[in-house]
């Protein structure tokens, strides 16, 4: 079956781990068997789960030491609390360690998260910021790569961990944004965002506008054959001459030059960090 | 000094930065400025508001677009100036940001990858061997927070009840939950994490000090020194124990996070 394409989406977290290390390769650390679960849903009346929603497998990606860490998006919307938030920013950190002890394991996060898990605030906020000062340090050394594919979308907190990723794969069905629309709405007003319209939400924060308006490197159907080779072409370009979250001067001199007395469409933003007007 | 003070964060940047040196150039919610703390080298930055911000959604301290930018460029030119020097200028961030920018302007124009600008040019520093010390004096709101702040060595919050610390605002967060605002505040009493207050965050081992003020919009000459004398000392401790984050991991309320990285070092 190794050959046949399916659609990733579909796929189970793990699954999707275990699809994207070398065959055979996948070992999962802090399995659900090892019931490691969050310490503050059940007195919440949450059902926990024995993974916390978070998959951590080792293995090999074309031979070379590899971690893919991977989001549940089905167990509370992919929510970062206290123990799914530790064991990314835990696998981070060690897959750091490696690299500065001569093995060089790469990293591989997988985003279907809606930020934090507001049950455990001020805990998954906190793993947070650990996961990004885990990013920023490991991928001196090698490349870590965001993959967002659908449906959950990646939100909140964790939005700026995939603007830290070294490379960023997107589907069309991906959403990668900050602030997630109801919240949006619920601070701004509906003129502001409306967050039931999904097509406005998706030319907004979708896959393609993303990619096309330069804030992701490669751009993919749902599939685990595309999703797979675009994380290994990703993976041999190796550590990135400047970073996507260094472009501060590209940046700067855009917005500066924005008319921000109404408000803004789809086409503008194109118009102004469209790829036509890249290399 | 400014002659109108725009907010808790702007007061204080202004008594901390007294004999020190205003950058000028950047974009006016974010105030610069490069001085000495106790005869080591320091720059000051604090997110501040702009009745005039060409970004609307950012005219109250917000973090917007080009708050996130900006914050990068500032960090990262002090990264790139002491690059060859053996002492590292102090970073100060002076935390009064009551939220990340809500709008469709932001979403659109990529608010997640400025802030990300601004988290990896911290962590940058902070991995280059500068002591980045976050001083907390009004609200730290969650994404607003992680881009201006949350990367430092040392975390110091004012005992107030002005400070506020959070993933996000209430209604929000109750909106999000199904909740109620009474039902969400329920919960936080008996939760720590869940709570908004100062006192519940110490709880959770992520602050280095915790310090009483008495009137934080009114200090004493004493009660500003010994905000000055504690910055010293977490610059110093930071010196001391390294660049990595691993001294937030010790309280017992956050256990789980030190278990799963204990058990996770086991299987790795």
């Amino acid at each position: 079956m190794q050959n046949s394409d399916t659609s990733f989406i579909e796929l189970s977290a793990r699954e999707r781990a275990r699809r994207l290390l070398d065959e055979g390769s996948f070992r999962e650390l802090l399995d659900p068997f090892e019931q490691i679960t969050s310490p503050w849903l059940e007195r919440q009346g949450i059902v926990p789960a024995f993974d916390d929603g978070m998959v951590v497998a080792k293995g090999t990606i074309s031979g070379k030491p590899a971690v893919v860490m991977a989001i549940e998006g089905v167990f509370q919307g992919g929510s970062m609390g206290e123990v799914s938030g530790a064991k990314m920013a835990a696998a981070l950190e060690l897959a750091a360690e490696d690299n500065r002890n001569g093995i060089p394991t790469q990293a591989v996060l997988l985003f279907e998260t809606g930020g934090v898990r507001l049950q455990e605030a001020n805990l998954g906020l906190a793993a947070i910021a650990d996961i990004h000062a885990a990013i920023a340090d490991l991928r001196r050394y090698v490349p870590v790569v965001g993959i967002s594919t659908g449906t959950v979308g990646c939100f909140g907190g964790m939005s700026i961990a995939a603007g830290l990723c070294s490379y960023l794969i997107v589907t069309r069905e991906a959403r990668l944004g900050l602030n997630g629309p109801q919240v949006i709405e619920q601070e701004a007003g509906i003129e502001e965002y409306n967050s039931r319209n999904r097509p406005f939400i998706w030319s907004m924060t979708g896959g393609e506008v993303r990619y096309n308006n330069g804030f992701a490197d490669a751009y993919v159907e749902d599939s685990v054959n595309q999703v797979k080779q675009a994380m290994n072409d990703c993976l041999k370009q190796g550590v990135p001459n400047q970073f996507r979250s260094d472009q501060y001067d590209y940046y700067l001199t855009k917005l500066n030059t924005v008319d921000t007395r109404k408000q803004v469409e789809a086409a503008d933003v194109t118009a102004l960090l469209g790829r036509g007007d890249r290399k | 000094m400014s002659k109108t003070i725009l907010s808790r964060g702007d007061f204080w940047f202004s008594l901390l930065t007294t004999d020190a040196k205003l950058r000028h150039g950047q974009c006016a919610s974010v105030k610069v400025a490069d001085g000495k703390i106790s005869h080591k080298p320091a720059r000051f930055i604090a997110v501040v508001p702009d009745a005039d911000n060409q970004f609307p959604r950012a005219s109250q301290g917000e973090v917007g677009l080009l708050e996130g930018w900006t914050l990068a460029k500032m960090v990262d030119e002090v990264v790139e100036a002491d690059k060859n020097k053996t002492e590292k200028t102090a970073i100060i961030a002076i935390i009064d940001v009551p939220s990340q920018a809500y709008g469709r302007r932001e979403e659109a124009f990529g608010i997640h990858q400025a802030l990300a600008g601004a988290a990896g040019a911290y962590a940058k520093a902070r991995l280059a061997g500068h002591p980045v010390i976050g001083l907390i004096v009004g609200k730290a709101m969650s994404g607003a927070f992680l881009a201006h702040g949350y990367q430092a060595n040392r975390l110091i919050a004012f005992n107030d009840d002005g400070v506020l610390i959070h993933a996000m605002g209430k209604a929000s967060a109750a909106r999000i939950t199904l909740r109620s605002v009474e039902s969400l505040e329920r919960l936080a009493a008996s939760i720590p994490p869940m709570a908004y207050d100062i006192s519940s965050y110490s709880k959770l081992g992520l602050l280095y000090q915790l310090l009483n003020i008495t009137n934080v919009q009114q200090p004493s000459p004493l009660e500003v020194d010994l905000v000055k004398q504690t910055l010293i000392d977490a610059i110093n401790d930071t010196l001391k124990q390294g660049v990595d984050l691993s001294n937030r991991l010790q309280a017992k309320d956050r256990q789980a996070s030190a278990l799963v990285r204990a058990k996770m070092r086991e299987q790795w």
